[in-house]
């Protein structure tokens, strides 16, 4: 189970999150403009790297708050969380976060 | 060297020393007619019907490590095919057919036991999504039936059928010919089949990359072993789709989770059949050594560490003891992870995709094993035709334009 | 009776408490602190078991945890059975009954055995090439008989009595095992009182090895007496938790560990209220893994018998039981450490002779000391072979020569023998963590290398064995140090991947993996198919698979395939470890969440009442709701239909408190409502209702209710009952991640508010004596709007909705006050004769009506059109969640299923839900089928059954007859409008 840094209530174990998936997938302003295609890759199409994985966690059994993880999905090892909203951190390997 | 009692009786006699490999071990060749990523049950039964059925004898089979070795060898070998829709259902009885004759097919005893599957219901929503699917799978042709709580407890006597548990098991939905296999003999059996074929198995070597032609059609595969030319990839990469299909600039509507399983201790015959509880999110059989197979949950993050969570396996197992509350005392022999790649509709793909020679075989989430000889059926064909057998031609990746889904999850607000 | 085994002294054992354990029946007696292997060795019983595969006789092997052979059925009474206890760490009490299994008819004369003469045949994976044919055979003969002849011990047949417990624990350092490493950790680690440390052990005290080393000596005391000050030391110290019988059994992400303690099973009659087994999860800080070393067996021919045992097993039963295993005893080595055996067995009165694979120059300190403590030592020797059937008499040695070549055989008879092929670390824990093992060959052996989480070895379990460096570098994993002067211990060995044997030895068994009955030939067996990778031959031959996980045969198994592959082990590499390390019971894992803790039941604050006036209940979700309320002997159909008619001809009363309840509120609420609903909010006037359709971002409905204006900033939502949690999820998803620049606040208030539903044409007259501030009448109060007010006292929100088509109420009031008002509305309706109802009825009567259930006629699969109900998307709206996706290719497509009513032929048939539907019953399957049935009911009301299906093209299709599944066959029914009842709403203001 992880141990999931809360950038608004600390570590917390991972029972109290809930995994929103991957992050920085904005809500096209104006869907109506958008082909099927890209509806569709906006609706379904996920990456799933092996490496680090930008991804949404929600504090569901704590503050109720949406943020941001990047975690590498070989070792789960989580090298930053931030909040919605925020850029995300510029950490692309796992050895640029040590 | 063919297998039977007569031949194992045979070599008894000189010790068997005369066994000969099941498979070779062949340098990568410079070309093939076709070339199959990924050398798991799906890949490698792929590559047996394409050498039987489609007479591409010149095409090898790449595995990044050893063969059988991703889900094939870690799933809980559940085999049914009492789907809803009929594009599942006609997909995965093609699948259970084919068990049917498997071992005497690929002469090699692949254990397909047709013991019963039998899924529990414990709620009204249950008993009517089950209803659902029996009456569906009575008019395609799929065996699938009803079981009063009394008839349950008769196929399967160590449930504990109480009305007073907090989901009392108010009946069930009973597939007869659905069961397990032993998921290593299916890999193996493929393989020694296909290689006898002739078809290349080139394990611990992983595709690094693809080339493409003027057209931009695929024109062979970069790997750790060299460049290999070919004009037809078919893509069998389990939970590492997302990766392979990367290297191809190709994104998927996949994900990849950690799915876990475990076994008892082995014990003398004691439970007779599978049963599966979605509700409570049970999955339990025996298998032939004596283990009880349990099969649980995913977790919730994108993870290739083949590692799961402490809270997914106790869940289960808190099922486990709810429905046969005298495996309380048995013990748990081992826990493993596999990496499973989930569709948004939890339906596989099958299908062509936007790069012409490119084929991908995914998003069998946490249910493939049981599709294993349909599944390389149905792609052997797409991949000699460039065009889908009937069975799989509704899993396209297309669908997730159209919004033509197939979302058995959904439909049964189960998991498969 | 006599325990002819036992010595006259010493051992750990507790003399002034002698009992009786059973053994096949059989009185076996022992002393308190005894194993279950310890008594049966006193009692010169070695011979305890059969193999899985060729039934052979077995006997102990071990003396800990890594037991392959000595498994028994283990009944502590009160049916407190469960077989396959590994007899070495089963504790004995007076009374334990012991049972050796895997065999018919008995122990002793097995039919079984049979498989071992046939061992030519059962080869690995011999299974997979035969019982082909018939194919028919495979399910109905073969397999049950290999299921039968499979399998070990009986799995328990009673419920278990025992209860098991659960702990999480947080401490800055957790410390793995309780061996001198372990201990010099702990020791260190919590010299700050401010770091809380663990230290756990497997065994039923501190010690680790410790505990049967009679010769050492550290700074000049006993071992005993340095481990019982440590302990006392570490006891005394509040920061320090010492867990003895806690098995560290899983390692998993970021440091969390879990441990089975294990609270009971030595005791022989449990105390009252004691968990069996208490499972703990720690999130460690730090965790130092000071786990130990396992020794290797020999592998040579016939190295199973009973009375073969590892030589520091020996050495174990002697020193720490006060056991002699046997008093004519041959230790086969190719190590220095046997030679403690050896000589803490001759001390004991035992004729010792040690057979080494060594040369004599390769030997230490060690050769000298046992030939001074009067061992027969033969070096330069190997062992081929043993004999004897259900015990050992002798082992069969050979002398090599110069070359190697192995001599002319000689017996050297026994009735006890050891063996020991070097050690190996448990690096098991270390694997977990996904730390990267390293080969040493010096040390012949994979240890730790790079850490991938905060987590360091010591000691033996990464190859340091001398006891002072142990102690050394466990204070060094804790941040300190500590010099202490030991005793040196003998630690070299020669790996020996099997032992030399004449060239032309006849077939012959020399087991690998002893439980498996995995041979060396096995082995090469699998190589010669092509099973090349460790993983393939693991899986072929199941070495390593049995329930010890290999921990004694793993290293031998390697060292066998890198000798048929020609390579080194390092190149073959090693099989992953996976949890547990030893064997966990399920009720460990699942602990308390059993019965009505297996998940929480939900009730309404009503719920009372509904009990105490006789309602049955059914789950949904995890509420507990009341489904319908027979009076005296009704059937639940004729209860319902009673409930039903009441609710058309007077009044009903129905707890509506379960569904889900949402403050929306803030400056932006009606933008907020129109962007997550499908219809329009923003023109929605204060004190009025509106039924929004809510759709997930793929089009499909997700949610449906009514919601009130209760200010132009506050609006109050109601949710499915099921729904309620993943609606407010997904509103304060978008609200937080895609509109945060949205103000408004959402609040779940499911719980605050209680809900009763006065339903009929009654249903203002029964309210209206309770209610003062509010008009009730149709003009001032109408249909869809809300008023907040009192009733009864009570503060509430009064909405005037209806789910049943009748004129009607919902009363929200403060959850506290919920029976109480209901109880004063039905008192106040006692006068027209109001009826409690129930889900089913509540089911009923809106299908009479046609209104949907989320859930029940969606599927996941539904959009609004399908539903008929694209009147409640707002097309001028620019967007709202799920829009897109209403415009894709197949969502426009024709052929979509559509929501109809279905008339069946027969006036009483009531349809199955979820039967499917087809236009031609007479077609051959494949059948095409169009449809399927969501609801169906027998309506009272109407004199017939009605149903909802969902059928393609279903609007166009009115009046035409289909075909219906039942369980027989095919019933007829006419597609109708899916409104049964009052389709003008004249009833909704009465």
């Amino acid at each position: 189970m992880l141990l999931i840094e809360c950038p608004h209530c600390g570590p917390r174990a991972e029972i109290e999150f809930r995994c929103g998936g991957e992050a920085h997938i904005a809500r096209p302003a104006d869907p109506s403009a958008l082909d099927d295609n890209a509806w569709a890759e906006f609706l379904f199409y996920r990456s799933s790297p092996k490496g680090v994985h930008a991804e949404r966690w929600n504090h569901a059994h704590g503050c109720q708050r949406w943020f941001n993880a990047l975690r590498d999905t070989m070792s789960d090892r989580i090298l930053a969380t931030y909040p919605a909203g925020a850029a995300r951190p510029n950490i692309t390997t796992i050895e640029a976060a040590r | 060297m063919r297998f039977s009692l007569l031949s194992l009786v045979r070599n008894a006699f000189s010790n068997h020393q005369n066994w000969g490999r099941q498979w070779r071990q062949p340098e990568p060749k410079k070309t093939y007619d076709a070339i199959i990523v990924g050398a798991g049950g799906h890949g490698l039964a792929t590559a047996f019907y394409l050498a039987s059925e489609h007479g591409l004898t010149n095409i090898a089979v790449i595995e990044k490590g050893w063969l059988g070795g991703g889900n094939t060898g870690r799933n809980t070998t559940i085999i049914r095919s009492n789907y809803l829709y009929d594009e599942s259902a006609a997909l995965y009885d093609h699948a259970l057919k084919l068990w049917e004759g498997l071992s005497q097919a690929l002469n090699y005893n692949v254990m397909y036991s047709a013991r019963g599957v039998l899924m529990l219901a414990h709620n009204h929503h249950d008993v009517m999504s089950f209803k659902r699917h029996i009456y569906a799978n009575r008019l395609n042709g799929v065996d699938n039936e009803w079981l009063s709580r009394e008839q349950v407890k008769d196929f399967c006597p160590p449930l504990n059928i109480s009305p007073d548990i907090r989901y009392p098991v108010v009946g069930g939905a009973l597939q007869r010919r659905g069961g397990v296999a032993r998921h290593d003999a299916v890999a193996w059996g493929y393989a020694r089949a296909a290689d006898a074929l002739g078809v290349d198995i080139i394990q611990n070597c992983e595709v690094t990359g693809f080339k493409r032609d003027a057209s931009g059609a695929i024109a062979g595969v970069e790997t750790t072993r060299g460049p290999i030319a070919t004009k037809k990839v078919g893509v069998v990469a389990a939970g590492h789709t997302s990766v392979v299909m990367a290297r191809a600039g190709l994104r998927m509507p996949l994900e990849s989770f950690p799915l876990q399983a475990l076994v008892s201790e082995p014990v003398k015959p004691v439970f007779p059949c599978v049963v599966m509880s979605n509700t409570i999110h049970a999955y339990i059989s025996q298998s032939d050594k004596g283990e009880l197979v349990i099969g649980a949950g995913t977790d919730q993050y994108v993870s290739y560490s083949q590692q799961g969570g402490l809270h997914v396996t106790t869940h289960t197992l808190d099922a486990i003891c709810e429905l046969v509350p005298e495996f309380r005392r048995m013990r748990m022999l081992r826990n493993w992870g596999g990496i499973v790649d989930v569709t948004p509709d939890r339906s596989p793909i099958l299908s062509k995709t936007p790069i012409a020679g490119l084929y991908v075989n995914c998003g069998w989430g946490t249910g493939g094993f049981k599709a294993t000889p349909g599944s390389g059926h149905a792609f052997a064909h797409t991949i000699a035709h460039d065009t889908p057998h009937a069975v799989n031609a509704p899993f396209t990746l297309d669908r997730f334009r159209t919004g033509r889904l197939i979302d058995e999850a959904a439909a049964a607000a189960v998991a498969h | 009776m006599t325990t002819a085994f036992r010595l006259p002294k010493g051992g750990r054992i507790d003399r002034t408490k002698p009992i009786v354990v059973r053994f096949n029946g059989r009185e076996v007696p022992a002393f308190q602190g005894d194993t279950a292997a310890s008594a049966l060795l006193a009692n010169g019983i070695h011979f305890v078991g059969r193999s899985f595969k060729y039934h052979r006789p077995r006997g102990i092997m071990s003396h800990g945890s890594e037991e392959p052979n000595a498994l028994l059925d283990v009944d502590r009474g009160g049916n407190r059975r469960e077989p396959n206890n590994r007899a070495t760490v089963v504790e004995a009490f007076d009374g334990l009954a012991l049972k050796s299994q895997n065999h018919w008819p008995s122990l002793t004369f097995d039919v079984g055995e049979i498989n071992d003469r046939l061992g030519a045949i059962f080869v690995a994976g011999f299974y997979y090439k035969t019982f082909m044919w018939p194919p028919k055979f495979w399910t109905s003969v073969y397999e049950p008989i290999i299921r039968r002849a499979a399998g070990l011990g009986q799995a328990p047949t009673a419920p278990d009595p025992d209860r098991y417990a659960q702990r999480h624990a947080h401490a800055e350092v957790l410390v793995v095992g309780a061996g001198p490493a372990g201990i010099a950790a702990a020791l260190v680690a919590s010299e700050d009182p401010n770091k809380r440390v663990i230290l756990c052990d497997e065994q039923a005290e501190p010690g680790g090895a410790l505990l049967h080393d009679v010769t050492s000596e550290i700074d000049g005391v006993p071992t005993s007496a340095w481990v019982k000050a440590a302990i006392e030391t570490l006891d005394a110290r509040e920061n320090v938790t010492i867990l003895p019988r806690t098995t560290a059994f899983g390692y998993f992400n970021h440091n969390h560990v879990a441990l089975a303690e294990r609270i009971t099973d030595h005791l022989r009659v449990p105390l009252t209220g004691l968990p069996r087994e208490r499972l703990w999860q720690v999130r460690a800080g730090r965790v130092i893994l000071a786990t130990g070393a396992h020794e290797r067996p020999l592998v040579f021919a016939d190295n199973d018998r009973p009375g073969i045992m590892l030589a520091e097993s020996l050495r174990c039963f002697v020193n720490r039981y006060a056991v002699l295993p046997g008093r004519q005893i041959v230790i086969a080595t190719t190590g220095a450490s046997a030679y403690r055996a050896a000589i803490d067995l001759k001390a004991a009165g035992a004729s010792v002779t040690v057979v080494d694979l060594r040369l004599e120059g390769d030997c230490g300190t060690e050769l000298v000391a046992a030939v001074h403590a009067g061992v027969e030592v033969l070096t330069n020797h190997t062992v081929i072979g043993s004999h004897g059937r259900q015990r050992v008499t002798g082992l069969i040695v050979a002398k090599l020569d110069g070359n190697g070549a192995v001599g002319a055989p000689r017996v050297l008879a026994c009735d006890c023998a050891g063996m020991s092929g070097g050690w190996t670390p448990a690096v098991h824990l270390f694997s977990q963590s996904r730390g990267k093992l390293r080969f040493d060959s010096g040390l012949d052996a994979f240890v730790p290398g790079a850490s991938v989480q905060a987590e360091t070895s010591a000691g033996s379990c990464r190859g340091v064995y001398d006891l002072a460096a142990t102690i050394a570098d466990g204070a060094k994993a804790a941040g300190g140090s500590r010099a202490v002067a030991a005793s040196p211990t003998y630690t070299s060995f020669q790996p020996a991947r099997i032992m030399p044997a004449p060239p032309g030895q006849k077939p012959v068994k020399a087991f690998v993996d002893f439980q498996n009955d995995v041979t060396a030939k096995d082995i090469k067996l699998a190589v010669a198919e092509g099973f090349t990778s460790i993983e393939h031959v693991k899986r072929y031959t199941t070495t390593g698979m049995a329930t010890d996980q290999g921990k004694t045969s793993n290293m031998n198994a390697l060292g066998l395939l890198a000798g048929q592959l020609a390579t080194e082990i390092p190149a073959v590499g090693t099989t992953t470890f996976r949890l547990p390390y030893t064997p966990v019971t399920f009720g460990t894992f699942a602990g308390p969440n059993r019965g009505d803790l297996f998940d929480p039941a939900r009730v309404t604050p009503i719920h009372d009442w509904a009990v105490a006036n006789g309602a049955k209940f059914e789950d949904v979700g995890l509420w507990k709701r009341a489904w319908y309320f027979p009076a005296r002997d009704e059937t639940m159909h004729q209860a319902v239909a009673r409930e039903t008619k009441a609710v058309r001809t007077s009044a009903g009363i129905f707890d509506a408190s379960t569904l889900g309840k949402i403050e929306v509120t803030g400056a932006d609420a009606a933008e907020f409502m129109n962007r997550i609903y499908t219809n329009a909010w923003t023109k929605l006037e204060v004190g009025r209702c509106r039924y929004g359709l809510m759709l997930k971002e793929d089009g499909y409905v997700f949610d449906d209710g009514v919601a009130a204006r209760l200010s132009p900033t506050l609006f109050h939502v109601t949710t499915t009952t099921g729904g309620a949690p993943r609606v407010l999820a997904h509103m304060e998803d978008f609200l937080q991640t895609e509109w945060p620049d949205l103000k408004v606040f959402l609040t779940s208030i499911t719980e605050q508010w209680a809900v009763i539903a006065v339903q009929g044409r009654r249903a203002r007259e029964m309210i209206a004596p309770l209610i003062e501030d509010i008009a009730l009448d149709d003009a001032a109060f109408p249909h869809m709007a809300v008023r907040t007010g009192h009733i009864a006292g009570v503060p509430c929100r009064l909405f005037r909705v209806s789910f049943t088509g009748e004129l009607g109420f919902e009363i929200n009031v403060p959850a506290d006050y919920g029976q109480a008002v209901w109880e004063a509305v039905y008192e106040s309706g006692r006068r027209f004769d109001v009826t409690p109802y129930g889900t089913e009825a509540m089911h009923v009567l809106r299908a009479e009506k046609g209104y949907i259930i989320v859930g029940q006629e969606t599927d996941g699969t539904v959009t609004p059109d399908d539903l008929g109900l694209s009147g409640l998307v707002g097309k001028a709206k620019r967007d709202f969640v799920g829009k897109r996706s209403l415009v894709r290719p197949d969502v426009v497509a024709t052929g979509r299923k559509q929501l109809v009513g279905l008339r069946t032929g027969d006036l009483s048939l009531i349809l199955d839900e979820g039967a499917q539907i087809v236009a031609d019953p007479n077609q051959t399957v494949p059948m095409k089928m169009i449809g399927h049935v969501t609801s169906s009911y027998m309506s009272a009301n109407i004199g017939r059954s009605i149903a909802l299906a969902l059928v393609v093209d279903g609007r166009r299709r009115m009046n035409e007859r289909l075909h219906v599944t039942t369980p027989n066959g095919f019933a007829q029914a006419t597609v109708v409008e899916p409104v049964f009842l009052d389709p003008e709403g004249v009833r909704l203001h009465a």
